[in-house]
């Protein structure tokens, strides 16, 4: 059997493929973004002094985790619409959901990142007379995400092969764009393996881009 | 709002509720009736189950093998090969997203090899869940062995121990106990993982949860009851690791405590 890649032209491209990967793009930086912020006010509760601060963190965390993700999209899709009260877009679900799943992967990343803090640094805040959110502003945070850079990138190259999940609930990324030349064209087989090479380049590079900063930071420390 | 459960008992072709919640399962000797939803989704859990379990076993063989060639350091040409194959072997399979590699392995592999036509969408998903696995493995069996302190291997080759005799005396068995907590987290992760099956048709879990949402319009219960079955599993794979774990433990050896997993 033969592979025909001469039906990708700029053309198709325009139409169906930048559309998806804008899409997986935004996906991704929306929710490493509010992942990060998130995840953080999750790790600085379950780092708290106060019970039921960390009881609702903790659950929070340990059950996003022991859900398949794929769950975690439809269970969302399922339930916003009845608390908003209007239906709302698989591509809005998608934004909240990945928000609310990966917060509980990079809260216990941070966690990790501000356990790595000697405990004189914040023995010494204290001291200094700051209170506790001058202490995690200027002395902990600061240095708890400089130490868990790599590990962050890393999560979110993980982050971005998950977008392709949203194909559950039918919402348009890069995977679905690949998808639609490939059904229009009639040339399915080729669409799915040129999906495979253009997320492994992306992939890869980031990857390669994370290893690079890892070699930094730990010479930095 | 009020769950309904009495859902679960209904037959999937008419109106009616079974005498006990099960059509075709648990009959003791009576006639089975129809099918029902409890029924269905026992069904579906076996199949989260198999593909899980088929996946498990090609990720750790495929996934010990090539982690271990890849610390082995040959000095002849075909060794260096053997060991860029490994290498090459991991990132391929780490960097394209599970639900790509499913679709690749079902759509496209059956088309450029004809004899996989007639293997069923199971194998084929196990396939493609087991080789994903089997990179992150091989990252770990890694670790596992770099780990150790490199006057193991030396004393065992200063016993005349030849390199074969090392991995298998030595270093393998120290190594493999100390990637046990990483494991259990891939372990669990396959179980996740397996959702991705319902792409192309297999009848687990979330397939169940999306097909029955729709056919009963009682989404939550359906949900819920899949949710529930996901953490059973994975909770059970735990603790069977937890007692591996322990039995395996060599008294006075401290493995290393267990590093938080993606997902």
């Amino acid at each position: 059997m033969l592979l025909d890649l001469s039906f990708y032209n700029w053309d198709l491209i325009e139409k169906f493929l930048i559309k998806g990967l804008l899409f997986s793009i935004q996906l991704t930086l929306v929710a490493t973004l509010g992942g990060i912020i998130f995840g953080t006010l999750l790790a600085l509760m379950r780092l708290s002094k106060y019970r039921v601060l960390i009881l609702i963190a903790t659950w929070y965390v340990n059950i996003m985790r022991s859900i398949p993700l794929v769950m975690v999209i439809l269970w969302f899709f399922l339930l916003m619409p009845a608390i908003i009260g209007r239906p709302i877009g698989a591509e809005l679900s998608a934004y909240i959901t990945f928000i609310a799943f990966e917060a509980a992967f990079f809260s216990e990343i941070i966690r990790a990142g501000i356990n790595s803090i000697a405990v004189g640094q914040g023995q010494a805040a204290s001291a200094l007379g700051m209170n506790y959110q001058q202490k995690m502003r200027l002395i902990i945070l600061p240095q708890a995400f400089r130490n868990m850079i790599p590990v962050l990138m890393t999560q979110t190259i993980i982050l971005f092969q998950d977008t392709s999940l949203v194909y559950a609930i039918g919402a348009y990324d890069l995977l679905k764009g690949f998808e639609v030349a490939g059904k229009n064209y009639g040339r399915p087989i080729e669409s799915y393996l040129l999906a495979a090479i253009v997320y492994f380049c992306i992939c890869f590079s980031l990857a390669s881009i994370v290893k690079r900063i890892q070699r930094k930071v730990a010479v930095i420390r | 709002m009020s769950l309904d459960w009495q859902i679960f008992c209904k037959s999937t072709y008419s109106e009616d509720y079974a005498p006990r919640c099960f059509g075709e399962f648990f009959q003791f000797g009576q006639p089975p009736g129809d099918p029902t939803y409890l029924d269905w989704l026992l069904t579906a859990w076996g199949w989260t189950l198999a593909v899980s379990g088929l996946a498990l076993v090609i990720a750790l063989a495929l996934g010990i093998t090539i982690g271990t060639l890849r610390t082995t350091a040959p000095e002849s040409i075909l060794g260096k090969l053997v060991v860029f194959i490994a290498n090459a072997w991991v990132e391929i399979f780490r960097n394209i997203p599970i639900l790509v590699q499913v679709f690749l392995w079902y759509h496209v592999i059956p088309m450029l090899f004809p004899v996989l036509k007639s293997v069923p969408s199971f194998f084929l998903v196990s396939l493609a869940l087991g080789f994903f696995t089997s990179a992150r493995i091989a990252e770990q069996i890694k670790a596992g062995i770099f780990s150790l302190p490199k006057g193991q291997s030396f004393a065992a080759q200063s016993l005349g121990m030849t390199k074969l005799q090392t991995y298998r005396y030595v270093i393998l068995p120290m190594a493999l106990r100390i990637v046990i907590p990483p494991l259990t987290s891939e372990c669990m992760n396959i179980v996740k993982n397996s959702s991705v099956a319902f792409a192309v048709s297999v009848s687990e879990l979330t397939l169940f949860a999306l097909q029955t949402q729709e056919e009963t319009s009682k989404g939550i219960e359906m949900y819920l009851a899949v949710t529930v079955l996901y953490m059973l599993t994975a909770l059970s794979v735990n603790r069977v690791m937890a007692v591996i774990e322990r039995k395996s433990r060599i008294p006075g050896f401290i493995s290393p405590s267990q590093s938080s997993g993606a997902h």
